[in-house]
């Protein structure tokens, strides 16, 4: 069914990936916002621009707004250049796209208002989550629908972890989302009590395992061996490590809930089986990283290729620091303090944004028929300055966590609490200042890729590129 | 008690964790015994130039893999995870945090036991013992009574020589035991003429600036409006009803015109909660002697 006349449909690509870096710099911005409200509380404006308000429009913004794209944009080249076919699906494809858009904007404009229903990562009110119902049933078309239609017969490892990531996000968000409206603006949850909690950390724990790990690990898997110019280290480990991931990281959810309500029983199994998660984790990266042995040089002098490894090491550092704090006894020292906040940036910044980055920088000159970037340099410069933004930030929260949870706990000789609570915000200040600015230098990078995308894309011009015919396949 | 309705649910959990845990085993195991070509491809190629080599998994990788089963299996035997068993070592959340407590309170009753012992008065005096009632207000009290103990619009100022409900040693022990329960009541059915006199009245008794003519209207409408029956004909409260002494100039919910007639008219519900099976005898004694030492400066 495929000629050489068939093209691939870059054009949605072209508008995920730009507005990509649009919605990564503004979800940062929000983020330095609400960093710098922290450290100076004066900075709340209003019942609209107040804290409370602004870091769900911050976490909505970069996880499903700026991570979301990323990933659109991403899955769309790589199933089409793996599956060697055109996008199926038609108008879906498009309405993938402006349907997207519209559930962010919706987002921006509804969470200052305060319309929330007050889940965390799933704030957004129930009209909005049928919306992305829609928007994600049509992703799932056109990204299975592409690969039913593929001219090779094997599917790429990517692909597998994409696909996981869309039908796990589905299950999620149903499931999650689940409420008793009462208005058009104000829903209930349809759970209560504990269930209500359990359901929220199923939901909250697996956003983190298959919309910003499992998604980002197809990235990964297409981009980096693609960027390095070798193969895949280990086709086995791949199978392995995806099916241990996939299978594993939704039974993880109950180490949000250590000590509380939650019975004993399901704490312990949300314990082991985070655990159990360590080596499918870091499976993913070493496949990543090995696939580089024989290639180090490249590291030198490819700024591209120096963002997907770092982001593996954040990546293999933060799905250990993960595992560990599921632990009984360290969750009780970190749990509710900023270790939370620093290990989650690590995972985010690290490698989520840093994955995202370098592989939109390898997709930009392609997707507007140049060679390279503007500017190499310049997209070194910022793969520097994000690094450093991220150090900062993750350092300066393990500090205060620590900080934070050993001045919680601390008694004096009588029994007493040795700190109020309000000492150990006194103490967190210099801390948050100092991730404050992690986050001024992470937007700033995000402010540099944005001009040099665009002097990228004044200079190009759009082409369509043709699908392979079938017979020149070696699969 | 069981979290589960039924015993179908404990089935259900620990064949489906069990399952799960050995599933990953196994998936190692089978895939580990794969036919390997280290440095050859598996003969795909994607996209022109996607290919993956078919090496054998990392042996290092493979036993962290292992690693983690095993002690996921141990921890499930010693610990609660396998639905109703309730693991070889008998941990339970509650019971931790239980016996933390009881081990802190051993660890301190000595040092409490030594206080209790003691006259409040003398504690009060006692240098080690105020700092420990200091630490203990600050723990329990200063969220309402704030952290200099000069309380807030409806709490009361702990530093002054007012008590509300008495400042002897035993009332205080009485209020931090068993807290109070202040009640002014509504008296919107006066009108709105005789309370705005009335409130001209209480104010002349602070010696605030007030119109004469209605303080003195207000004098009478104080007496005949039942006002007296628990602040006294001269206006100095009781104690043993909790009603302020209104001549001292010291005002809770603040001294304007307005804030008084809205005392008057809506009335005031107050509650200082009660502490004695919280924090136990030891305790109250101590923050009551720091109270004392309070009053006293």
């Amino acid at each position: 069914m495929s000629g050489t006349q068939t093209t691939y449909n870059d054009k949605v690509v072209r508008q995920f990936a730009v507005m990509t870096v649009i919605w990564g710099i503004v979800g940062m911005l929000v983020g330095v916002i609400i960093a710098a409200q922290l450290v100076w509380p004066e900075l709340n404006f209003g019942p609209w621009l107040h804290f409370g308000r602004l870091r769900p429009l911050h976490t909505n913004a970069v996880i499903f707004a700026f991570g979301g794209c990323a990933l659109f944009a991403t899955s769309y080249w790589c199933v089409q250049r793996t599956s060697h076919a055109r996008l199926w699906g038609g108008p879906l494809v498009p309405f993938t796209f402006w349907g997207w858009q519209l559930i962010i904007v919706l987002a921006a404009v509804t969470l200052p208002l305060g319309f929330t229903s007050g889940k965390e990562y799933a704030e957004l009110e129930w009209p909005i989550d049928i919306l992305i119902t829609l928007v994600w049933v049509s992703y799932a078309l056109v990204f299975f629908g592409t690969l039913v239609k593929r001219t090779v017969s094997h599917i790429y490892v990517a692909n597998w972890f994409f696909g996981a990531f869309i039908i796990a996000v589905a299950l999620l968000h149903l499931v999650n989302s689940a409420a008793v409206p009462v208005s058009l603006t104000k829903s209930y949850s349809a759970y209560s009590g504990v269930q209500d909690a359990m359901v929220q950390w199923w939901y909250g724990h697996n956003a983190v395992g298959f919309f910003l790990t499992a998604g980002f690990l197809g990235m990964m898997y297409y981009f980096v061996p693609k960027q390095a110019g070798r193969p895949v280290y280990s086709y086995r480990l791949s199978v392995v490590h995806f099916w241990a991931l996939i299978f594993t990281y939704m039974w993880a959810g109950p180490h949000h809930l250590h000590y509380t309500a939650l019975p004993d029983w399901t704490q312990s199994v949300g314990m082991i089986f985070s655990l159990i998660l360590l080596a499918p984790s870091w499976g993913g990266m070493i496949n990543g990283i090995m696939t580089l042995s024989g290639a180090w040089h490249k590291l030198r002098d490819d700024p591209i290729l120096k963002f997907l490894i770092t982001s593996l090491s954040f990546y293999g550092m933060s799905t250990f620091e993960g595992p560990m704090m599921s632990i009984k006894t360290v969750n009780a020292l970190s749990h509710y303090t900023d270790w939370t906040v620093g290990h989650v940036h690590s995972g985010a910044l690290g490698w989520v944004a840093m994955v995202s980055i370098g592989s939109i920088y390898y997709l930009l000159p392609r997707l507007f028929g140049k060679k390279e970037m503007y500017s190499t340099a310049l997209v070194t410069t910022h793969f520097w300055i994000a690094t450093i933004g991220t150090v900062l930030y993750i350092a300066s929260m393990w500090i205060a966590g620590v900080m934070q949870g050993l001045m919680w706990r601390a008694v004096n000789a009588d029994g007493t609490l040795a700190y109020s609570f309000v000492e150990s915000v006194k103490g967190s200040y210099p801390f948050w200042a100092i991730r404050w600015l992690g986050g001024v230098l992470f937007l700033f990078g995000m402010l540099i890729m944005a001009y040099n995308m665009f002097k990228t894309i004044a200079g190009g011009k759009t082409q369509d590129i043709p699908v392979p015919a079938p017979a020149g396949h070696h699969a | 008690m069981s979290d589960f309705v039924s015993d179908f649910w404990n089935l259900y959990v620990i064949v489906i964790v069990l399952g799960s845990i050995l599933a990953c085993a196994v998936l190692l195991i089978v895939q580990g015994k794969a036919t390997f070509t280290p440095g050859k491809t598996m003969g795909h190629v994607w996209d022109e130039t996607l290919e993956e080599y078919n090496n054998p998994m990392p042996k290092w990788w493979s036993w962290l893999f292992v690693i983690t089963v095993v002690f996921a299996l141990v921890y499930l035997a010693l610990y609660p995870g396998l639905g109703n068993f309730k693991g070889m070592l008998g941990w339970t959340s509650t019971g931790q945090h239980a016996a933390e407590v009881a081990k802190m309170d051993a660890q301190v009753k000595p040092l409490y036991d030594k206080y209790l012992a003691m006259d409040l008065k003398a504690v009060a005096g006692d240098k080690q013992a105020m700092e420990m009632g200091k630490r203990l207000y600050l723990t329990y009290c200063m969220q309402c009574h704030g952290a200099d103990a000069r309380g807030a619009k409806g709490f009361p100022n702990l530093t002054d020589a007012d008590w509300q409900w008495g400042g002897a040693p035993e009332q205080i022990v009485e209020t931090i035991s068993n807290g109070r329960m202040g009640v002014m009541p509504p008296h919107d059915s006066l009108g709105a003429e005789t309370i705005k006199d009335l409130a001209n009245y209480v104010r002349s008794l602070s010696g605030l600036p007030h119109d004469s003519v209605r303080a003195g209207k207000g004098q009478t409408a104080f007496a005949e409006a039942g006002c007296v029956g628990c602040h006294g004909a001269d206006a100095t409260g009781m104690q043993a009803l909790g009603a302020p002494n209104l001549t001292d100039k010291i005002w809770l919910y603040g001294s304007s015109e307005a804030t008084i007639i809205e005392t008057i008219t809506k009335g005031r519900q107050n509650k200082m909660p009660a502490w004695k099976e919280f924090l136990g005898d030891a305790k109250v004694h101590l923050l009551s002697a720091y109270v004392i030492s309070l009053g006293a400066k």
